[in-house]
């Protein structure tokens, strides 16, 4: 789980980039961000990467849950 | 002498660039000889008046419309607006909506009150079927598209979209302000937005309304600007539109065809840097305007690495701007937002190192990303 609440572009995407370096693919790491950037830039990072993304909006924040891919 | 960076700036947002040298020599003496009110009765007012006529019939010459279309106005933004007042106004009786796509510009999107903009697919082209929907709709007063993205580059396939306008009887007014001197201008529409300094002109709005679309105005038919206006424009600025156009339209084609290279330069330079995305479409596109981003930097700092080498370059990031939000544009085609940096390429006439420009640009780019990366200890990602 990540809490990147308060921070801003491109600080979750880093943090989620670098979470996801050590992970092995089927993992499904949380990120949650209230920066208004992140509602684009997380789906589009995702894309990019091939993995898979969830999103929850709660209000103020939301919360980005990715799914790694096996071919990385 | 010069510091040496001052000596080799290279302008690469020509968005908003210096005028025409040809141009500015323009302004300069039509600040003696058409600075006036051309409403005004006395030698001087006359003489302003008969100098708009003429600037106003090149203009008009250069959209290829009648000189009585056209009205001039303090931007490409107050054009578009302006048009869309008289446009929504005349037919108000059937609705106020607005067909627009969501990558058109922000002054336009603003004014879609109710659902949203036709979405667009990953490369910015308008979804024709969403489009022709949201024209069929009951209420829609009027649809406006851009031609060509001022962000993006990415240019719309407009005969059919404009096919659908014309079907569902709704006006259509087409914004030229990225096309305008770098495209041939596209034969559809019912009405035309564009800005002089597209081509080098100053900032200068131009609304031409065909004949015969129904036009709601601001005042009498009398008043400034085909009524359209509240007041006429600054004259010389009107000349010195009029100027940039003479003097770049002879060689519009040869023009575009080497920006196109320049162009096409960036975006292999840009692609060839790991975790760099370059987005619009590599073909259908604007011959001047390239956009890529990069991920893990910001795009303010990117912007500023850039600045400190030499090179003025726009940023759709948000932060880079007076708001949190990042380009409506990128945030629509599904691109990253983040680390983004925007080339629109002067004309050769203005950049005559222009090619020489873009070389060094492409060759410190590898370096500019890594060093920011470095800076913000993402280099690893």
């Amino acid at each position: 789980m990540i809490d990147a609440r308060g921070q801003m572009c491109p600080i979750p995407v880093i943090r989620l980039a670098r979470t996801a370096k050590g992970e092995d693919p089927g993992t499904t790491i949380t990120v949650l961000a209230d920066d208004p950037a992140a509602r684009h830039d997380i789906p589009a990072w995702v894309r990019l990467k091939g993995h898979e993304v969830r999103v929850v909006a709660h209000g103020d924040h939301a919360a980005y849950e990715i799914t790694l891919s096996a071919e990385r | 002498m010069q510091p040496e960076r001052l000596r080799t700036r290279a302008h690469l947002d020509a968005a908003q660039g210096p005028l025409h040298p040809v141009a500015r020599d323009t302004l300069l003496a039509a600040l003696d000889a058409g600075w006036a009110d051309p409403r005004r009765l006395h030698r001087e007012g006359r003489r302003a008046a008969i100098l708009l006529d003429q600037a106003r019939e090149i203009l008009a010459g250069g959209l290829g419309v009648r000189p009585d279309e056209v009205s001039l106005h303090a931007s490409g933004a107050h054009a578009l607006r302006a048009g869309i007042q008289g446009l929504r106004s005349a037919r108000r009786r059937v609705g106020a909506h607005l067909v627009t796509s969501a990558i058109d510009q922000a002054v336009v999107v603003r004014e879609v009150q109710g659902g949203s903009p036709v979405g667009v697919s990953g490369l910015g082209h308008v979804d024709g079927e969403q489009w022709a929907r949201a024209l069929n709709a009951p209420d829609v007063a009027l649809a406006v598209l851009a031609d060509a993205n001022g962000e993006i580059g990415t240019r719309q396939d407009l005969g059919p979209l404009a096919e659908s306008a014309a079907a569902a009887g709704v006006p259509l007014l087409v914004d030229v302000a990225t096309a305008w001197g770098r495209l041939p201008l596209p034969a559809v529409g019912n009405g035309y937005a564009a800005d002089t300094a597209s081509f080098a002109g100053p900032p200068l709005g131009v609304l031409a309304i065909r004949t015969g679309t129904r036009f709601g105005r601001v005042g009498p038919p009398s008043g400034p600007e085909q009524g359209r206006e509240v007041a006429p424009p600054f004259v010389p600025l009107a000349l010195a539109a009029a100027e940039a156009w003479r003097q770049v339209e002879d060689d519009r084609e040869r023009d575009a065809e080497s920006a196109r290279t320049l162009v096409a330069q960036i975006r292999s330079a840009a692609a060839a840097v790991a975790d760099v995305q370059v987005v619009g479409d590599p073909d259908a596109r604007a011959p001047h305007v390239v956009t890529f981003s990069a991920l893990y930097v910001d795009g303010e700092a990117l912007v500023h690495e850039f600045d400190r080498r030499g090179f003025a370059v726009a940023s759709g990031s948000a932060c880079t701007a007076d708001t949190l939000e990042p380009s409506h544009v990128l945030a629509a085609i599904g691109a990253v937002t983040h680390g983004n940096v925007r080339v629109t390429v002067p004309l050769q006439a203005v950049a005559p190192n222009r090619a020489a420009d873009v070389a060094r640009f492409c060759a410190e780019l590898p370096d500019v990303i890594a060093s920011v990366r470095a800076q913000l200890g993402t280099e690893d990602l």
